[in-house]
C-alpha cells in the first residue's frame, strides 16, 4: 500500500506573506513605539479632513443638519469600521457646535456601532442632553431603497455638510450628484478605486484609499494613532524599492526568481 | 470592565483571522476562520430586530407629529411590515406565505421592489452624464487631457466607435488598450490598491492592539 507523506499544517506556500506580514507588524509597533516616547513624526496634510471643522462650522452658521453616510457594506468590511471610527471624530465636533446630525445605516450591525459612537462622543463633548437615539437610524437594507431614501432627505432637508466615509458601490455617484445639486459641502473618502472619480467629480474633498484609514488617527491628533500611519509608510517605502528593483531585474532578464517570490498562491 | 472585554474579544478574533490563512483550513486553526464567519452571520441575524425597531420608530415618530412628508412615512411603515410578516408566516398555513413562487412576498417584490430598484440604477445615467459635463470641462491642461483621453477610451467602447477607430490610421484601439487602459490606468489603480491595503492592514493593526479603539465609542 502506497504510504502518502503527512501534510503540513502550515501553508508553507504562503510563508512570502507571513513574512511581509510579519515587516509590517514590525514597524508599526516599533514607530508606535517611538511616537509613545514622545518622538515627533511629521504627517503631511489631508485637506479634506482639514475642511472638516470647516464644513461642520458652516452647516451651524447655516442652522442646517450635517449628513455623514458610513458607507452600505456590513460591520465586518474594515471601510466600515473605518467610516464609524471617523463618525465618533465627526460626531463629538458636531456636538461642541450643537449642530443635527444625521446618520443613515443600512445594517443593523453597523446602527447598534453607530450609535454607541455617537452618544459616546457627545458625552465627551460634554453634550449628553443633545444626544438623540435617532441620530443613527436604519432607513433600508436594500443598496437603492437606501440610496433613494438618503437622496430624499438631501433634498428635502438640504444638509449644508454631506460626509461619506466607507464602502460604497453604484450608489456612490447617486448620493454625491444629489448632494450637489442640494447645494452640500461634500467631503467623501472611500478605498474602492472604481468609485473614486465618480466621488472626485461630484464631491469638494475626497480621501482616496489609504486616507481614508489614515482619517481617524489623523483627526485624533494622538501621536500614538500617528506611529501606525509612519509604519504603514515605511512598508510603503521597501515595497516602491521591491518593485524598482523586480523592474531593474526584468529589464536584464534576471527578475523571474525575484517576481516568483512574491507570488501568492 | 467596559472596554476591556470587547478589547480582549477584538484582539482573540483578529489574531485568528489574520494567522487563519497560515494554516490549512482542514486542521482546527485553519477551520476557526469559517466558524467565526459564521458567529457573524448569527449575531447579524439577532441584530436585523434593531434594525426593524428603529425604521419603525423613526417613522412612527414622524407620523404621530404629522411632519412633513407623514403620508411617506405611513407608506414605508405599511410597506416593512406588508413584506415582512407574510413572509415569516409558514408556507403550509397559505401558499401566500413563506418566499416561494406566488406569496405575498414574491409577489411585492417581483412588481414592486424590483422594477424600483432597476428604476433608481436606471437613473445612473444620467447623473453620469451631468458629473463627466463637469470632470470633463477643459478649464486647464489636465483636464484637458482628461478629456481627450476619456473621449477616446469612451469611443473605442461603443461599437460605432470601435468601428470609426479602426478606420483611421494607426492602430488606436490597440494603443488604448496598451498605454491608457493598461498602462497609465493600471499602474494608477494599483498604486491606489495597494496603498488602500497597507491602510486596511495598518488599522486592521491598531484595532487588534486594542490602540483604535473609536469604532466601540471610546476616543
Amino acid at each position: 500500500m502506497a504510504q502518502t507523506e503527512p501534510q503540513s499544517v502550515f501553508r508553507l506556500d504562503r510563508i512570502n506573506a507571513l513574512i511581509l506580514v510579519a515587516v509590517f507588524s514590525a514597524a508599526v509597533l516599533l514607530y508606535t513605539k517611538w511616537a509613545k516616547e514622545g518622538k515627533p513624526l511629521f504627517l503631511r496634510k489631508i485637506p479634506g479632513l482639514d475642511a472638516v471643522e470647516e464644513a461642520v462650522g458652516r452647516a451651524t452658521e447655516m442652522g442646517r443638519p450635517v449628513l455623514f453616510v458610513p458607507g452600505i457594506a456590513e460591520l465586518d468590511e474594515i471601510e466600515t469600521i473605518a467610516g464609524v471610527s471617523i463618525l465618533g471624530r465627526v460626531a463629538k465636533i458636531v456636538a461642541q457646535y450643537d449642530t443635527p446630525l444625521t446618520v443613515p445605516v443600512r445594517y443593523p450591525l453597523v446602527l447598534a456601532a453607530a450609535q454607541e459612537v455617537v452618544e459616546q462622543s457627545y458625552i465627551e463633548a460634554g453634550k449628553k442632553d443633545n444626544y438623540d437615539r435617532d441620530t443613527v437610524k436604519y432607513v433600508a437594507g436594500e443598496q437603492f431603497a437606501f440610496t433613494a431614501n438618503v437622496n430624499g432627505y438631501m433634498m428635502r432637508e438640504r444638509p449644508a455638510t454631506n460626509i461619506y466615509m466607507g464602502a460604497f458601490f453604484a450608489e456612490s455617484l447617486l448620493l454625491a450628484e444629489t448632494g450637489n445639486a442640494a447645494g452640500s459641502i461634500q467631503i467623501a473618502g472611500t478605498a474602492r478605486p472604481e468609485q473614486l472619480p465618480f466621488f472626485i467629480a461630484a464631491c469638494d474633498y475626497t480621501l482616496m484609499g489609504e486616507e481614508l484609514y489614515a482619517a481617524s488617527a489623523y483627526l485624533s491628533h494622538e501621536p500614538i494613532m500617528t506611529g501606525g500611519l509612519k509604519g504603514q509608510d515605511f512598508v510603503k517605502m521597501i515595497i516602491v524599492i521591491c518593485i524598482l528593483v523586480g523592474v531593474a531585474l526584468a529589464i536584464f532578464g534576471y527578475g523571474n526568481w525575484f517576481i516568483d517570490s512574491f507570488t501568492a498562491s | 470592565m467596559r472596554t476591556t472585554i470587547p478589547i480582549i474579544v477584538a484582539f482573540l478574533s483578529g489574531l485568528v483571522l489574520a494567522l487563519a490563512p497560515f494554516f490549512r483550513e482542514d486542521n482546527w486553526f485553519g477551520g476557526l476562520k469559517q466558524e467565526l464567519t459564521e458567529w457573524l452571520i448569527i449575531v447579524g441575524g439577532f441584530t436585523l430586530l434593531l434594525g426593524v425597531v428603529s425604521i419603525t420608530r423613526v417613522n412612527w415618530t414622524a407620523v404621530t407629529r404629522r411632519k412633513e412628508g407623514w403620508g411617506y412615512k405611513v407608506l414605508t411603515l405599511v410597506a416593512v411590515f406588508a413584506m415582512a410578516i407574510p413572509s415569516v408566516l409558514s408556507p403550509e398555513w397559505s401558499t401566500l406565505f413563506g418566499r416561494a413562487d406566488g406569496s405575498i412576498y414574491d409577489w411585492l417584490f417581483v412588481n414592486l421592489q424590483s422594477p424600483m430598484m432597476a428604476t433608481m440604477f436606471a437613473t445612473l445615467a444620467f447623473y453620469i452624464a451631468s458629473a463627466a459635463y463637469r470632470a470633463f470641462r477643459a478649464r486647464s491642461v489636465e483636464a484637458t487631457i482628461l478629456l481627450i483621453t476619456a473621449t477616446l477610451v469612451m469611443l473605442w467602447r461603443v461599437p460605432m466607435g470601435e468601428w470609426i477607430l479602426e478606420r483611421l490610421p494607426g492602430d488606436i484601439p490597440y494603443l488604448l488598450n496598451t498605454y491608457i487602459m493598461g498602462g497609465a490606468n493600471m499602474a494608477v489603480q494599483r498604486g491606489i490598491i495597494i496603498g488602500a491595503a497597507l491602510g486596511a492592514a495598518s488599522m486592521s493593526l491598531r484595532i487588534i492592539l486594542g490602540i483604535e479603539r473609536t469604532y466601540m465609542g471610546k476616543g
